[in-house]
């Protein structure tokens, strides 16, 4: 069956949400990866907005993480204060996030391109709740297109932590032990982390993808689990699914990742 | 990565609890009836060079009509919570570049430029780049934490976010040891805005507030503000408070002024009231790419509006409201 980029990472994105677990959202791709999760493996799996919304029965993709949808037919409406203490608690187990760039570490830029802070050649919105997101949550799961433009040794503005500067550096910095950046999906292959070096490595080239083309698209060198496998690509069920339930306007899976 | 200790940004507010309580000890507290126009409360209680920050999320129950007006007066000089800030920073950035001066000076970002999906403001954008507004960065909880620490009336809150970013060392955060178990902690000052807006469903007379769905950080915001415009959908009558005391969640004496502004969230959304109005809000993102165009538009739907019911009208109307109040209601679709 035929299929276009985007749909291929949300379902690989659904498909790394385990079922009973909690997961903090944005709008856009991650939510319809929450959103199809629920619909195949992992029926119990709960999504949280940052602005309050609680366990929603989402009945359209929301436009905002504040908009009415976010909370539609939940079981409850709160503060952002609960949901990031919630967070913090240790209580949420996967956030989506994305940004301009990524490094190695898997360490995100959403404020800023230029050399000058105060003179930025592009201002962009800044952290938002990602940085807080990222700190929480046990797993972080980064959903973005692979360029070399995106993924950079060094990031303009180290916005949102991922392993920081290698292994034991959340730690030291003080973040809560045991959480961090967990997978990486482009529209070329999903990303792990290196255990030992807490840099990227290839896990997965997704159907047709070569490991020089996913290479080339990323300004550092790589590694790869070894032997480096062939993500499995979309079910007929899942495409269904995310064609016809979770995003049937095409708003997401309608336009290039 | 060295890892500074505190972040070098300044702050734009005074994060000390007593000089707070020295405010608040003088703060109104009688039973008085506080409704008025927003366009009297706006006068009276944003003066040039004050901290302003706005409740809801962006473009969710939004106090549009205040944001508006803070234009259309011309204020000056203002500092700003970028907090989860879309459209409200949107048009507060209409006070800039278009030839009359100089609405934002300083903002607090934790997030601001962007529309979420709807992608970035091109004005917000030259505003941030040019170089005459001071900015720092936040977080979106760091910013929260900043409010709730002010609503208790303690002069910081420690948090396990910000460490290790540059997000931190731009801040004006500081990283402290716990001192019960030594771990390292983000300390961040309380923030007691001058004076903010929060748009609500319900309000009496005097400033008793009920809202429905999320209530982001505005509970807390009511409370850290110095000054509080209140916007409501409907006003009602005080013995409906008084009938069900546990509905309210901003009591009367937090309160400056209550303006009743229907649809006030609009082009926002209101939850379980309307939907925001995506079509309007493109082609307002549309209109930014060019100054002249967008110079153009400023006047038509700010400059040149007698007032919120006025900007109402020219978008639509009662017409265009009760199509959103379907969308929000899930009508506006085959059964």
């Amino acid at each position: 069956m035929d299929y276009n980029p985007m749909e291929l990472m949300i379902c690989c994105a659904a498909r790394l949400l385990e079922d009973g677990r909690t997961v903090a959202v944005g709008t856009g791709a991650p939510c319809a990866a929450a959103m199809l999760a629920q619909r195949t493996t992992a029926p119990n799996l709960v999504i949280l907005f940052e602005a309050g919304g609680v366990a929603p029965l989402l009945p359209t993709m929301p436009i905002s993480v504040g908009d009415s949808r976010t909370f539609y037919r939940g079981v409850m409406a709160t503060s952002m204060a609960d949901i990031m203490e919630t967070c913090q608690r240790g209580m949420i187990d996967y956030t989506f996030l994305g940004g301009a760039q990524i490094d190695p570490y898997g360490n995100l830029n959403s404020t800023m391109i230029g050399p000058d802070y105060a003179r930025p050649k592009v201002r962009l919105p800044g952290s938002g709740g990602a940085n807080d997101l990222a700190s929480f949550c046990w797993r972080t799961l980064v959903m973005t297109h692979h360029d070399r433009r995106r993924f950079v040794e060094k990031l303009d503005f180290l916005t949102t932590p991922g392993y920081l500067t290698g292994p034991g550096a959340r730690e030291a910095a003080g973040l809560p032990p045991g959480t961090g950046p967990y997978r990486v999906i482009t529209n070329l292959a999903i990303l792990g982390f290196d255990d030992e070096t807490k840099r990227m490595r290839v896990e997965s080239l997704h159907p047709g993808v070569s490991w020089e083309q996913v290479q080339a698209a990323t300004s550092f060198p790589l590694t790869a689990r070894q032997p480096l496998a062939i993500t499995p690509p979309p079910t007929e069920r899942e495409l269904h699914l995310l064609r016809t339930e979770v995003d049937p306007h095409r708003y997401i899976i309608g336009r290039p990742c | 990565m060295t890892s500074p200790d505190r972040g070098a940004a300044p702050l734009f507010t005074d994060p000390s609890a007593n000089a707070a309580r020295a405010w608040f000890a003088n703060k109104p507290r009688a039973l008085i009836d506080k409704r008025t126009t927003v366009r009297d409360a706006v006068a009276r209680l944003v003066s040039d060079g004050a901290y302003l920050a706005i409740g809801g999320f962006g473009g969710d129950r939004l106090p549009t009509a205040v944001v508006h007006e803070i234009v259309r007066q011309g204020k000056q000089n203002l500092s700003f919570a970028g907090h989860t800030a879309t459209h409200d920073f949107q048009i507060l950035c209409a006070g800039n570049l278009l030839g009359r001066g100089q609405t934002l000076a300083r903002v607090e970002i934790a997030y601001v430029v962007g529309l979420e999906a709807r992608g970035l403001s091109p004005h917000a954008r030259r505003v941030m780049e040019s170089g005459e507004v001071e900015f720092t960065e936040w977080t979106n909880y760091a910013l929260a934490a900043r409010l709730k620490a002010a609503a208790m009336g303690v002069p910081f809150l420690p948090i396990r976010s910000l460490l290790g970013t540059d997000t931190f060392r731009y801040s004006g955060a500081r990283v402290i040891d716990c001192p019960f178990t030594g771990e390292r902690l983000a300390a961040v000052p309380a923030l007691y805005p001058d004076v903010a807006a929060i748009h609500v469903h319900e309000a009496d007379c005097y400033g008793n507030c009920r809202l429905r769905g999320t209530s982001v950080a505005d509970l807390d915001l009511a409370r850290a503000a110095k000054r509080l415009i209140i916007t409501c959908e409907r006003l009602i009558p005080h013995d409906e408070i008084r009938r069900d005391p546990t509905q309210t969640v901003i009591p009367f004496f937090c309160v400056d002024a209550v303006c009743e502004v229907p649809f006030g969230s609009y082009p926002g959304n209101m939850p379980y009231e309307y939907f925001s109005d995506e079509e309007h809000l493109r082609q307002w993102l549309e209109a930014e790419r060019d100054l002249v165009t967008y110079r153009a538009w400023v006047e038509q739907h700010i400059y040149g509006v007698e007032d919120f019911s006025d900007y109402l009208h020219r978008c639509g109307g009662l017409r265009r409201m009760q199509q959103l109040r379907q969308q929000e209601l899930l009508l506006d679709r085959p059964g």
